[in-house]
C-alpha cells in the first residue's frame, strides 16, 4: 500500500468513525427536544402535574444526551483542517459560510435557551419557559440545516465558480445552496430524528411497564412517542422518496450502486431481497445477482416517478448511455471522456499558474478557457481507470436495504404500538411486547446510521462530486499521525458513549423508583 | 444568574457539567493544539503561499499515484 493510499484510508476511516459517533447523539437531540416541547405545551394547556412530570423526566434525558453529545461535531472540523486541507482550501467559503452560521447559531441560540429550559423553572413565566423549550428545539434543527446544506453541496456542487488565482471555489449564488438535494436531505435527516426519538421513548417507557413502575406515566409517554414517531417515520419516507429522485437526477452512479445495477432497463425492477454476485464487474457479462426477489418497475417509480422510465446502471453510466422519457437514447459523456477532460482541466490549471508567474496574459487567457470548458470533469483527471470512479457497491447495496427494511419495520412498529397503547391492558400484560419494544431501540440507531452510510459511501470516491476525489483532498501529512489520532478519538468517543448510556440508565432507574401521586 | 443558581441546585447536572468541561478541555486544548494543527496555516505564511501549495498538490497528485 502506498503512503498516499494509506493516508486516504486512515483519514476516511477517522472521519467515518467520528461522524458515526457524532450521529449517535444528534438525532436524539433533534427529536427529543421537539417531543419535550410538545409535552410542555400540553402541560401549559392542561396544568396537569402528570404532564409536568413527563416533561421534566424526558427533559433530563435530553439534557444528558445534549451534554455528552455537544461539541462532538467540532472534531470533524479539526479533521478538515489537518487531514483534508486540500479539500478545505478548494471548497473555500462555500463550506465555511454555512458552518460559521451554524457555529454562531448553535452557540448563542442553544446555550441561551437551553439554560432557561433547564434552570428557568419557577424563575421565568411559564409561557417564556415554553418559548425557550421550543426555541431550543428550533435551534437544534437550524444548526442541522447548515451542516446538511454544506453536506448537500458536496453531493451536488452548485452556486459557485472556480477561481484559479485563489485556487478556491467562490460562492456566486448563496440561494443555490438550497438545492433539492439539500432540502430533502435536511428534512430526511431531521425527521428521522423524530422517528428515532419516538422509538427511544417507547423503549424506555416499556421498561417502566415491565418493572410495573409509574405505569400511567409510561402509557402517557408511549402515546406521545408513538404518534410523534409515526409522524416522523411517514415524513422520513416521504422525504426519502424525494431524495431518491434527486439522487437519480444528480448522482446516478450512487443510485446504481444502491441497487447493484449494472445494465439498466425501461421499467426497471427493484431488488427487494437479493444476493449480489461477487464476480460481477462493470465490464463482464456475469449476472448481477445470485438470487433476487424483485418488485416490478420499482426502481423506475422510485427514481423517476414513472413506471416505464429508464434507470441507467453502472455500465451504462460509464459508457455514457441514457434513455429519455420519449424512449430515445441519449449519449451522455462517457467516463473515459470524463477522465480525458479532467486531465485537460488539470493540465490547463498547471499551465495557468506557470503563465501567471511568467506574466504571460495571452497564455493565461487560453488556459483559463480550457480550464473552464473542462472544469465540470476536473476530478476525473485523477483516475487511472474508470474502475476507480465506482463506489463500493456491496456496502452501499447492503446499507440501503438495512435502512429500508428497518425503516419499514419501524413504520409497522409505530402502528402496532399505537393499536396496543389504546388497549392498555394488552400492552401491560404482554411482557414479550415490552421486550420487543426495548430490543428495538438499538436497531433504530442502526437504521439511522445505515442511511448515512448510503449517502456517504454511495458517493465515493468523491469529496466534492465530479470535482475532487478523496485521493486529491487529503493533506500531505504522515499516515502514522492520522493513525495515532484515529485511535485517540476512538477511545475518547467510546468513553463518552459508555458515559452516556450508564448515566442515562442510572437516571431512568432512579426516576422509576419515584412514586407519583 | 440562571447558570449560577442552576449549577448550585444541580444533582446529576454536576456530573454532566464535569463531563462537558473535561471534554471541551481535551478537544480544544489537548487535541486541537497537539494533534490537529491547521495544516495550511501552520506551514504557510500567506494565502498566496497556501493557494500555490494547493495548486501544486492538485496538479501533481495524479503523478504521485
Amino acid at each position: 500500500m502506498s503512503d498516499l493510499t494509506s493516508i486516504v484510508d486512515w483519514s476516511r476511516l477517522q472521519f467515518a468513525v467520528t461522524a458515526i459517533y457524532h450521529w449517535l447523539f444528534v438525532p436524539l437531540t433533534l427529536g427529543l427536544s421537539v417531543m419535550v416541547a410538545i409535552m410542555e405545551s400540553i402541560y401549559l394547556k392542561t396544568k396537569s402535574e402528570r404532564w409536568l412530570y413527563a416533561t421534566k423526566f424526558w427533559m433530563r434525558l435530553f439534557g444528558i444526551n445534549f451534554a455528552i453529545g455537544v461539541a462532538t461535531g467540532i472534531i470533524l472540523e479539526f479533521e478538515f483542517g489537518t487531514n483534508w486541507s486540500n479539500y478545505s482550501w478548494f471548497v473555500g467559503d462555500i463550506f465555511g459560510a454555512p458552518l460559521a452560521i451554524e457555529g454562531i447559531l448553535a452557540f448563542f441560540m442553544e446555550s441561551t435557551f437551553v439554560a432557561v429550559m433547564f434552570f428557568g423553572w419557577n424563575k421565568v413565566s411559564p409561557r417564556f419557559h415554553l418559548a425557550s423549550t421550543w426555541l431550543t428545539a428550533l435551534g437544534a434543527s437550524i444548526s442541522a440545516l447548515w451542516i446538511l446544506v454544506a453536506n448537500a453541496w458536496m453531493q451536488y456542487p452548485v452556486g459557485m465558480e472556480f477561481d484559479p488565482d485563489q485556487m478556491r471555489n467562490v460562492m456566486d449564488n448563496f440561494w443555490a445552496l438550497f438545492s433539492g438535494i439539500a432540502v430533502n436531505k435536511f428534512f430526511h435527516a431531521v425527521l428521522s430524528g423524530w422517528a428515532l426519538s419516538g422509538v427511544f421513548v417507547i423503549g424506555v417507557s416499556c421498561w417502566f411497564l415491565w418493572k410495573k413502575r409509574n405505569v400511567e406515566f409510561a402509557i402517557r409517554s408511549i402515546k406521545v412517542g408513538a404518534w410523534f414517531g409515526l409522524a416522523g417515520m411517514l415524513l422520513t419516507m416521504y422525504t426519502g422518496d424525494g431524495s431518491a429522485v434527486e439522487v437519480t437526477k444528480h448522482q446516478p452512479m450512487k443510485l446504481a450502486a444502491m441497487e447493484g445495477l449494472y445494465h439498466g432497463h425501461q421499467g426497471q425492477s427493484l431488488a427487494a431481497v437479493a444476493i449480489l454476485n461477487p464476480n460481477k464487474d462493470w465490464n463482464n457479462d456475469e449476472d448481477e445477482y445470485l438470487f433476487e426477489i424483485a418488485i416490478p418497475n420499482g426502481l423506475s417509480i422510485l427514481g423517476r416517478h414513472d413506471m416505464d422510465a429508464f434507470i441507467p446502471g453502472i455500465t451504462d453510466i460509464i459508457n455514457g448511455v441514457d434513455i429519455d422519457a420519449n424512449g430515445d437514447t441519449i449519449n451522455t459523456v462517457s467516463y473515459q471522456d470524463r477522465i480525458a477532460k479532467g486531465k485537460l482541466a488539470q493540465q490547463a490549471l498547471k499551465e495557468y499558474g506557470e503563465a501567471r508567474e511568467a506574466g504571460d496574459s495571452a497564455l493565461m487567457a487560453s488556459t483559463l478557457t480550457t480550464l473552464r470548458e473542462n472544469y465540470p470533469y476536473f476530478g476525473y483527471g485523477y483516475f487511472k481507470s474508470v474502475d476507480e470512479a465506482i463506489p463500493p457497491v456491496g456496502l452501499t447495496f447492503t446499507m440501503f436495504r438495512v435502512m429500508v427494511i428497518l425503516g419499514s419495520y419501524f413504520l409497522a412498529f409505530f402502528v402496532i404500538v399505537l393499536f396496543l397503547v389504546y388497549r392498555t391492558e394488552l400492552l401491560q400484560k404482554k411482557t414479550w411486547i415490552q421486550w420487543i419494544a426495548m430490543a428495538s431501540v438499538p436497531f433504530m440507531w442502526i437504521c439511522s446510521e445505515a442511511g448515512w452510510a448510503v449517502a456517504e459511501v454511495g458517493r465515493q470516491p468523491w469529496t466534492v462530486q465530479d470535482l475532487l476525489p478523496t485521493v486529491a483532498s487529503v493533506s500531505a501529512v504522515p499516515a502514522t499521525s492520522v493513525m495515532v489520532t484515529f485511535w485517540l478519538f476512538a477511545l475518547i468517543f467510546t468513553v463518552l458513549l459508555v458515559a452516556e448510556v450508564s448515566i442515562m440508565c442510572r437516571q431512568i432507574s432512579k426516576e422509576s423508583k419515584k412514586t407519583l401521586s | 444568574m440562571f447558570y449560577y443558581t442552576g449549577f448550585r441546585d444541580m444533582t446529576v447536572g454536576k456530573t454532566l457539567w464535569m463531563i462537558i468541561l473535561v471534554k471541551l478541555f481535551i478537544f480544544f486544548v489537548v487535541m486541537k493544539f497537539l494533534f490537529f494543527p491547521n495544516f495550511l496555516s501552520t506551514n504557510f505564511d500567506s494565502d498566496e503561499a497556501r493557494a500555490e501549495h494547493v495548486r501544486n498538490e492538485l496538479t501533481s497528485r495524479s503523478d504521485k499515484r
